[in-house]
């Protein structure tokens, strides 16, 4: 080994113009992180200084009122009450088939060139933009059936479907398989398998991957628009007649130049958020809790 | 192989407890054939979406021919040419992209090659909290707040670039709040999460012994990332930046709030302009017969570019993640 | 005894299988902690009869005509260098296999003279007549309690008063009951390895079945977690059969009726390597009589 005897070795950092380069590069890239955070910060707290003035008990169930009725007049009450029906069908129509179609992926079809082209087929759906997916519910639906919450319901749940498919299918393919193994030589059918022991033990990521499904969903404007028919009135029964949601009053108000209508749209979008935080906030909470698959 | 004999052992001796043969329980085969359904769902919604949205717009198709692609789009004397749409949806797309990229991947490559462990988390957090926050709301923000401010920069620009060739053709009057230019900017803020995201997964099926290897003859940090991350991550990174596109381009309700609503083609980046999907939310509750068949064929096109570049991203990012890994 | 006849591929002793060995006076040279069996008797009924057993992956031969019988109440292992196929032997004896993709097995394997492997037998039918434990412990994630309730739930059972009593005596049968009679609401994973293991014997005790297999059960145990399972199950074979795989000699010697040594046989000409059953015997007999020269290089530890 050439050993330089009686000379320090050169320790320190490189010279000149790789350094340069180097801090540079690092800079830039501190940088691109800050130019995302800006932004987002003043939004966040452009949307809670200005709903904040708004939001009240009444404020959240009272009946809309006409555009131009002042800030200090009703409320968004339908929209929330439309938010929560509409979503929540979606939910319960996207979740278990997405779950299921996942178990067909990972446990039974994965590695065949139907599972591999309903896998890939998956991952391109979530592409599909939403307005699109509005479109098509009003082509194969509202034209025969009306506006509803309905309608709105299956076409956020067409764009929930595939997004509960590929986070599901991450959460399965976690969980080991010593496990399975374990159940199959007590003698369980593979339905068994899954049902009893697979499931079981990756609800904590489903659960999770489907809450954020469900913040996103609650925010998409675009598919309801040819599907529910904003409107202002309070409709309790998401199967018949035109409903609202918040993120369609919204966006109704914020072309609206009255400044009660868009003081309403503040509070509708704070109260939005919040929606979106708590869920992701419990989606964090729940994979933090119910992880754990094997010592 | 010897013939089943259904006898459970020489005579005296205790035998299974329980029989061998036994058909495969109904409920596990249902259980099967359920989750093959679920899965099939998928390929039937899309093939569904492309064959009832097609039927919808088959009239506009039929009315223009290829005049579908034509310049004019003008609902009173029933002319549809889609034209100034599809620029507009090019134009900021590609603005969104210009801008997000370079952000997404330094983000990426923050977070796997600069930040140690502890601070990784709270900045997957903020991106996180800027995936989740609805599109509206951008645009809510956007048409109110960031609108009328960066009108006034625009103003300033133009003047500034006023007479200078090119830059004038680009960023020169007539400016608006609301334009091209801003669309693309919030569009930028809206696909950034999933380029980030989709970055931080490709690279990180960068061997760890290439980045050692770079690192043990000497390499800085810039220079590893050149030599070992690049090479492999690139196939990946774009099938990333494919798919940040695809989402600009479908991206609807913040860009119909903050694109100015003129269907203008022109060059100039801070003028209003108009996007498919854009028009299609602003116009369509007014719309009837050949207008909205019009639009619902805007949709069409919009679904055959967004599948057509997903199928082309996710082959990219799958296989080079796979050569990745190799 | 005559000069058995050396096949040079199965490398079996003909005369194995054909008659159960004499009886032979009671031994004692390896006796150390383990109190050796009582002197050997006629073996019991045949449990499993393998003939010309070969076993795949696709098309890679894993092992190779396999021939040897298991006997009621008896402890049987299967020993030999790694990659000698014994795993696959073993999970042979319970259609684990069936889950690998591409795996398929020639020759016959037979269950109390019902062939495991014939047109209609369900492979889950099976498992319940033959469990197995595994080389990792792969407790569930559930209570303790719902771990050894699992089986019998399956089954059909779901009196609390019934499972709770299947409960505690498979528990007792583990010899874990006194360790989490009070926590039995605990989550499995929170056990230690020896208690892991244990728990996942009580298990497979809790469906009753006739065989246990246990894949190397005690690999990832320290030396008194092991010492606990072998006397499990020196406590538990007047009431099942049991085959075990292991890599630990000492440990056939100690446990063991009978040992299956596995081998591999390398062909030159297409450099293709599989499992063979080299020989079978009185565990006694192999270890300190062993007839074939690969067995005795094995057993006195010239080749690992």
């Amino acid at each position: 080994m050439a050993v330089i005897t009686g000379q320090q070795p050169n320790l320190r950092e490189a010279k000149g113009w790789r350094r340069t380069k180097n801090r540079i590069a690092t800079v830039l890239m501190v940088v691109a992180f800050v130019l995302v955070v800006i932004p987002l910060v003043f939004v966040l707290i452009t949307v809670v200084a200005r709903g904040i003035k708004i939001i009240s008990w009444q404020f959240l169930t009272s009946p809309i009122p006409p555009s131009v009725a002042p800030a200090s007049e009703g409320g968004i009450g339908p929209a929330i009450v439309g938010t929560f029906l509409i979503v929540g069908l979606a939910t319960l129509m996207a979740v278990p088939l997405g779950v299921l179609g996942a178990i067909y992926l990972n446990e039974y079809g994965g590695k065949g060139v139907l599972g591999r082209l309903i896998g890939f087929m998956a991952d391109v759906m979530t592409g599909v933009p939403s307005i699109v997916m509005g479109l098509f519910i009003f082509s194969i639906w509202v034209l025969h059936f009306q506006f509803s919450g309905f309608a709105g319901a299956l076409a956020l749940g067409c764009l929930m479907l595939p997004v509960v498919i590929r986070s599901t299918d991450e959460m399965l393919k976690l969980v080991p398989n010593p496990l399975r193994e374990g159940s199959y030589a007590l003698g369980a059918t593979k339905a068994r398998v899954t049902i009893t022991v697979v499931l079981p033990a990756a609800i904590g990521g489903i659960v999770s991957g489907a809450l954020l499904a469900i913040a996103r969903a609650a925010g998409e404007t675009a598919p309801l628009l040819f599907t529910i028919l904003t409107v202002t009135a309070s409709n309790w029964n998401p199967f018949s007649g035109p409903n609202t949601s918040l993120p369609s009053q919204i966006f109704t108000n914020a072309t609206s130049p009255y400044p009660g209508a868009q003081d309403r749209a503040w509070g509708a979008a704070l109260t939005l958020i919040v929606i979106a935080f708590v869920l992701m906030i419990a989606a964090r909470i729940v994979t933090a809790r119910f992880t754990r698959y094997s010592r | 192989m010897s013939t089943v004999t259904q006898q459970v052992g020489p005579a005296g001796t205790a035998g299974p407890t329980r029989p061998l043969s036994q058909r495969r329980p109904f409920g596990d085969r249902t259980f099967q054939v359920i989750t093959l359904a679920a899965g099939l769902l998928v390929l039937v919604i899309l093939v569904l979406i492309a064959f009832t949205t097609t039927q919808q717009a088959a009239p506009w198709f039929k009315a223009e021919g290829w005049g579908i692609f034509g310049k004019t789009w003008n609902p009173a004397t029933n002319q549809f040419g889609a034209l100034s749409f599809i620029y507009g949806t090019a134009i900021t797309s590609a603005i969104a992209v210009v801008m997000a990229v370079p952000v997404s991947v330094g983000i990426a490559l923050l977070l796997t090659e600069v930040v140690p462990y502890r601070w990784a988390r709270p900045i997957v957090y903020v991106i996180d909290l800027l995936a989740v926050v609805p599109s509206v709301v951008w645009g809510l923000w956007g048409i109110l707040v960031f609108v009328p401010w960066i009108a006034k920069i625009y103003a300033h620009i133009a003047s500034g670039v006023a007479g200078i060739p090119v830059l004038d053709n680009l960023f020169g009057a007539p400016t608006s709040g609301a334009s091209f230019f801003t669309a693309g900017i919030i569009l930028a803020f809206m696909i950034t999460p999933i380029v980030t995201s989709l970055s931080r997964e490709v690279i990180a099926t960068v061997p760890a012994i290439d980045k050692e290897g770079a690192y043990a003859l000497g390499a800085t940090r810039l220079e590893m990332i050149q030599g070992a991350v690049w090479p492999h991550s690139k196939g990946g990174i774009v099938g990333a930046v494919l798919l940040g596109l695809g989402r600009a381009m479908g991206e609807t309700i913040a860009a119909a709030l903050v694109i100015g609503s003129s269907a203008t083609i022109t060059s100039h980046l801070f003028a209003p302009g108009d996007s498919m999907p854009a028009v299609i939310a602003n116009q369509f509750p007014e719309a009837s017969g050949t207008f909205r068949a019009a639009l619902i064929g805007l949709g069409v096109l919009l679904f055959a570019f967004t599948i057509i570049i997903n199928v082309i991203a996710r082959g990219i990012v799958g296989r080079s993640a796979e050569q990745g890994s190799a | 005894m005559e000069q058995p006849e050396q096949n040079i591929v199965t490398g079996l002793q003909q005369s194995e299988t054909a008659a159960p060995p004499q009886a032979q006076s009671a031994p004692e040279p390896h006796a150390q902690s383990a109190p050796e069996p009582q002197a050997y008797s006629e073996p019991g009924s045949t449990v499993f009869d393998a003939e010309k057993v070969s076993c795949y992956y696709g098309s890679f031969r894993a092992v190779t005509d396999v021939s040897l019988s298991v006997y009621e109440n008896e402890i049987t292992a299967f020993i030999g260098p790694s990659g000698c196929g014994k795993t696959t032997v073993l999970r042979t004896l319970n259609r684990m296999n069936d889950l690998v993709p591409g795996a398929h097995v020639e020759g016959d394997v037979r269950y109390r003279g019902a062939s495991l492997y014939g047109k209609g037998v369900s492979p889950i039918a099976v498992r319940r007549n033959i469990g197995m434990v595994f080389q990792k412990p792969n407790p569930f994630p559930k209570s303790i309690y719902d771990n050894v309730a699992y089986g019998p739930r399956i089954n059909g059972e779901h009196k609390k008063a019934k499972l709770d009593e299947i409960v505690e005596r498979s528990l007792r049968q583990a010899a874990l009951w006194d360790e989490v009679k009070d926590r039995l609401k605990a989550s499995g994973l929170g056990l230690s390895g020896g208690q892991a293991q244990r728990l996942c014997i009580a298990r497979t005790l809790a469906v009753e079945p006739d065989v246990v297999l246990m894949d190397e059960p005690c690999s990832a145990l320290d030396p008194i977690a092991t010492s606990a399972i072998e006397d499990l199950m020196r406590d538990i074979k007047s009431r099942y059969t049991i085959v075990i795989v292991t890599h630990n000699m000492q440990q056939a010697t100690r446990v063991s009726d009978r040992t299956a040594f596995f081998s591999v046989l390398r062909n030159e000409e297409s450099d293709t390597r599989t499992g063979v059953l080299v020989e079978y015997g009185r565990t006694q007999q192999i270890f300190e009589d062993p007839k074939d020269p690969r067995t005795e290089a094995y057993v006195t530890g010239q080749v690992g």
